[in-house]
């Protein structure tokens, strides 16, 4: 399910690195969580965002949840085909459906993040949490 | 559907496309008396640049044509006219209809708000009687009427707080608001400047004092609370909330929303509220209209009174209203002229009706809400134990075993001839089923809602597929509401709209 | 009491369910020192007659008899029977806001019509619900055109109504915003040079008013011109949306901030009224208020639900475009109503008849020596005289012929003084007309 070359963040986004180049998107919890997303508002080329910080937003009928950068960086890439098919993020999340490309401006903050069995254990955790 | 619905009967609604689609050129419903005096040349008196050219899909209907649009369009809503309309926190009562009369009497509907003061003594005394029945039944000291709705009346209250308090010489940076609250007291607070911070609700649904302790500080502007809080519940300690909050400054703001519980029994002003709107939708009977137009005067107490929005009314010597701008330290305006005044006069009628008798409203809601949980808590999951004011708030928790959410019941209840309650709120209780009958329900109407929820509680156990795709009578099923929001048409065009209306 | 629909018996026997004794017993949450001791000191209790006399005589206490010239963002039109019956229905006037779209269909369609009209009117691509009047719907543009350009300076017309800028700054002056006012020209439109001196990249919009609050038509294709230069928003305040059925619709604008009161609302002493934000389809999602879309069943059937509901406070919350939720929706309907018997031909008689009935009265106390109309500007309903006199001491005169004369400017423009607003639409007969201008006459003959 959850990509082994990806890491994850706690709050459910995933990056993908390739060199200096990070591909950020939602996971596949975070898109079920939400329902049908209906809308996606990314930010221009060029932003640049510190890890942590919010750089978009993804929307259902009911809800609307930010989407925080994994990492530090320039943004070099928005995918702009999500404005129109933002049904995409429910059918594709880890691979068509990815947002931005950043241009990473600190390596050592992935250190942090989960790796893909780490990020199934915490899930899991929460999926038990709120069946309790 | 099932012998078991007993409200709801069967009912042919006629079907009617929209007014664009039965615009045929060359009609029209209304004629002008002729024009007596000189006929004059649009194009010559404004100039071409000005002038509109064509209006294009405007329609051209008969009389007749839009009588039956509009009354074929009414069938398909419910009403509470029609019965129950039992929403959480929205307060669905009967609207009288003296109070529509009287509000468009010859001389109250055709008064215009610059007309000279001495030619308005009438609305004037209105306005003033009304603000003096709020202030009484409140037990604050002054109000203003000028709020449109009960979230414009939100901004105000709060726009009062930082006058005052920028007024001692710091407006101070944050509200804090419990995370019971509804959505309008952060939005009010953002737009009001502050910043907001949440507090949550201890284990009975109520504010946490030790918690709120801790926090209240210099930075702190007030607390927003409601009381009854959104889960129906009077809190117990909201009068050493006040001294918490007056010990460091801040000031307590009471969302009125649910005064209906407390009308007659208990008044904010007595027990440390310092401003407070009320909805007159909700207490006051005012007709909900689809959505409006409301009406939210805020009462303060003294300390707020010199901020209030211009104009206030005034007493003269000579016992004649007027109207006062001159006001130094006032806040500014919150809308044009002096509020939504057509409410104000059916809110008045209301209060006259009641008079002092008002409390028998409340006892009525309370009665009836709790009369409902009674026969409810069986079936239905109950997170907050503690007694019900006005409303009721289950959850979905023993339904969503078998897959069948608040929503589903929601939506099964129109079949059974019920509005659906208020699902999903508050915030703090997952899949809330948030119950208010109001005190405008007889026993045998609030019966039949009891029995209508027992039933699809079997339901939900036993066929849960048919309350899920519920509901199975109405005009048009559930509608596809993702792709309303991915593609949005809102509006009519030519070609935007093809297919014919069922 | 008529409205409660219980008896004593039926009382106890529901108490009796609950296992209490009193109604009392049902407030034992509320601590005793919270308690109300005593009976409330109101008015009332009142039968229904008695309500209504005491509204009549409330009645004759008001302006009854009068015969009124007062426009500034109040207009007296004919309103038609048909439109007040169809808003008395109760599944009109008695439902809620249309969250439980399949039993809310009527109100969603009425919406949707009305969302349509608008656009209509306006020239502009989308439009929403309806906001609570024309004066906050001013304030909520601007701060829409702040969100959308992420600047804090607006230039506002000084000739925009004079509370619709109050309500603004009171809105602006917690939220950092800067308004800067700007003068208007001998014409009564604004002053197209001290405008390109005050735009600048710092310049979230420009806010206009037309007809201006002097009746003044402004130039808006040149004013559109001036704030997208530097990329500012122009924001279009109407206040008399009858003006639309002959005049050149605001389709330069970014955003348009109107009153809908003159579509079949009385003045009703100031509201309930109607207020609406119509601006281009990409600005959607910062639009504040609520928007009714076409969507379909499982069936395919077409239906109408509130969409984009993302934006508004029950969602989002601290981060709402907007903190409103009660709107105006019975008085867009009343609109609606309104407009689709007027229908095309309708509208635009309306809006000529207006245009004819004010010029005939200018014509005629333009003869009366001394008085002349203030601005050269065209107008349409409403206008500007000069007066040799102080507007207050004749209108003082008036009144005692029942005539409600012009709104004094000086209270509002201390370099008015002198000049009054005078409006005449439709429901004033020509012989009203004559009386006020020979009324006038006689008056300023009449040496002080």
């Amino acid at each position: 399910m959850y990509p082994s070359d990806y890491r994850y963040t706690k709050e459910h986004e995933w990056i993908k690195v390739e060199g200096s180049l990070g591909t950020v998107g939602i996971t596949d919890y975070a898109q079920h969580e939400l329902g049908d997303v209906v809308f996606v508002e990314l930010p221009k080329v060029g932003a640049k965002f510190a890890a942590g910080k919010a750089f978009g937003t993804v929307e259902s009928v009911k809800a609307v949840s930010e989407i925080y950068s994994p990492a530090s960086g320039e943004v070099t890439e928005v995918n702009a085909s999500l404005a129109n098919e933002p049904e995409k993020i429910n059918k594709d999340p880890h691979g068509a459906a990815w947002m931005i490309k950043i241009k990473l401006s600190n390596a050592q903050e992935l250190a942090v993040l989960m790796d893909a069995a780490a990020y199934e254990a915490y899930i899991a955790e929460k999926q038990k949490e709120a069946s309790a | 559907m099932t012998d078991r619905i007993r409200k709801a009967g069967r009912h042919t609604s006629q079907s009617e496309g929209l007014i664009f689609e039965k615009s045929v050129p060359d009609k029209r419903g209304m004629e002008l008396p002729p024009l007596d005096v000189p006929a004059v040349d649009a194009r010559q008196a404004l100039g071409a640049a000005y002038l509109r050219d064509t209006l294009e899909g405007f329609p051209e209907v008969s009389e007749v044509e839009v009588m039956r649009h509009y009354t074929r369009l009414s069938t398909w809503n419910y009403a509470i006219d029609l019965g129950m309309y039992p929403l959480g926190s929205c307060t669905m009562k009967y609207n009288p209809r003296v109070n529509e009369y009287v509000a468009r009497l010859d001389g109250i509907a055709t008064e215009h708000p610059y007309q000279p003061v001495e030619l308005s003594q009438g609305c004037l005394r209105i306005l003033d009687t009304l603000q003096n029945c709020l202030v009484e039944v409140t037990g604050m000291d002054a109000c203003t009427l000028q709020p449109a709705s009960g979230a414009h009346g939100e901004l105000t209250g709060l726009l009062l707080i930082r006058a005052y308090l920028e007024n001692q010489g710091n407006p101070r940076k944050k509200v804090l608001i419990p995370d019971s609250a509804h959505g309008t007291n952060p939005a009010t607070a953002a737009i009001a400047g502050y910043a907001v911070e949440n507090i949550r609700s201890d284990a009975n649904g109520q504010i946490d004092v030790a918690r709120l302790r801790e926090i209240v500080n210099e930075d702190v502007a007030g607390l927003m609370v409601t009381n009854p809080s959104t889960v129906g519940v009077f809190e117990q300690h909201i009068a050493e909330i006040a001294q918490i909050l007056h010990a460091k400054g801040a000031l307590l703001y009471m969302d009125g929303a649910n005064m209906n519980a407390l009308a007659g029994i208990a008044r904010p002003g007595d027990f440390g509220v310092d401003v407070m709107h009320l909805n007159l939708h909700k207490t006051y009977s005012t007709p909900h209209g689809g959505g409006g137009p409301g009406a939210g005067p805020v009462v303060v107490k003294k300390l707020l009174e010199p901020f209030l929005p211009v104009p206030v009314i005034a007493h003269q010597s000579d016992g004649r209203l007027t109207l006062d701008f001159n006001r130094p330290k006032t806040l500014g305006r919150m809308r044009a002229f002096y509020g939504n005044f057509g409410v104000l006069v059916r809110a008045l009628a209301y209060a006259l009706a009641y008079g002092p008798g008002i409390r028998q409203a409340s006892e009525d809601a309370v009665l009836n809400a709790n009369y409902i949980r009674k026969h409810l808590e069986d079936l239905f999951d109950l997170p907050y134990k503690f007694p019900s004011m006005h409303e009721v708030v289950f959850s979905d928790a023993r339904q969503k075993k078998n897959g069948v959410s608040t929503t589903d019941i929601a939506k099964r209840l129109i079949d059974y001839g019920f509005h659906p309650y208020t699902t999903a709120f508050p915030l703090i209780v997952h899949g809330a089923l948030m119950i208010e009958p109001t005190e405008s329900e007889s026993r045998e109407e609030c019966d039949l809602f009891i029995h209508a929820m027992r039933s699809i509680a079997e339901e939900a156990a036993t066929n849960p597929e048919l309350v899920k795709t519920a509901p199975h009578t109405t005009r048009v099923g559930r509608l596809d509401e993702v792709g309303a929001a991915r593609k949005p048409i809102l509006r009519w065009t030519p070609k935007a709209t093809t297919e014919a209306a069922d | 009491m008529r409205y409660l629909p219980k008896s004593p018996s039926e009382r106890r026997e529901m108490l009796a369910a609950l296992g209490l004794r009193s109604s009392e017993d049902l407030f034992t949450s509320i601590p005793a020192a919270c308690r109300l001791k005593g009976p409330l000191h109101l008015p009332g209790p009142l039968s229904e007659m008695e309500i209504i006399d005491y509204f009549r005589a409330r009645a004759e206490e008001n302006s009854r008899g009068y015969t009124c010239f007062l426009g500034a963002g109040v207009y007296n039109h004919l309103r038609s029977v048909v439109t007040d019956t169809l808003i008395q229905r109760g599944e009109f006037l008695t439902s809620y806001t249309p969250y439980q779209a399949e039993i809310s269909q009527g109100t969603l369609q009425a919406i949707f019509e009305f969302q349509t009209l608008m656009c209509q009117l306006t020239g502009q691509e989308v439009a929403n619900a309806s906001m609570w009047d024309g004066s906050t719907a001013l304030a909520e543009a601007v701060l829409m055109a702040e969100r959308l350009t992420g600047r804090h300076r607006v230039a506002v017309a000084s000739s925009v109504h004079p509370e619709y800028r109050q309500v603004l700054a009171t809105y602006a002056h917690n939220l950092g915003l800067r308004l800067d006012e700007l003068a208007f020209a001998a014409s009564g439109q604004l002053d197209a040079e001290a405008l390109r001196a005050s735009v600048s990249a710092e310049t979230a919009a420009v806010v206009v008013q037309s007809p201006n609050f002097f009746g003044v038509l402004e130039q808006l294709p040149q004013l559109a011109e001036i704030a997208h230069a530097k990329e500012a928003l122009l924001v279009v305040a109407i206040t008399e949306g009858v003006s639309l059925g002959v005049v050149r619709p605001p389709a330069e604008a970014d955003i348009v901030a109107m009153e809908g009161q003159s579509f079949g609302l009385p003045p009703s002493y100031g509201g309930p009224f109607v207020g609406v934000i119509a601006t281009r389809e990409k600005f959607v999602r910062q639009m504040p208020g609520r928007l009714a879309g076409q969507t379909s069943d499982h069936d395919g059937r077409r239906g109408f639900c509130l969409t984009l509901a993302t934006r508004e406070q029950h969602i989002r919350r601290e981060k709402a475009t907007s903190n409103i939720c009660t709107n105006q929706a019975l008085c867009a309907l009343v609109a609606s109503i309104h407009l689709c018997l007027l229908g095309k031909e309708g509208l635009r008689e309306l809006a000529e008849q207006n245009l004819a009935k004010a010029r005939f009265a200018a014509t005629e106390l333009e003869k009366i020596p001394g008085v002349r109309r203030a601005f050269s500007g065209p107008t349409f309903n409403e206008f500007v005289i000069e007066l040799p006199r102080s507007v207050k001491m004749v209108n003082d005169a008036l009144l005692r012929e029942k005539i409600i004369g012009p709104l004094p400017l000086g209270s509002f423009y201390p370099e008015l003084t002198k000049r009054g607003l005078l409006c005449v639409t439709e429901t004033l007969p020509r012989s009203e007309i004559e009386r006020l201008a020979a009324t006038l006459r006689r008056i300023l003959s009449t040496p002080v």
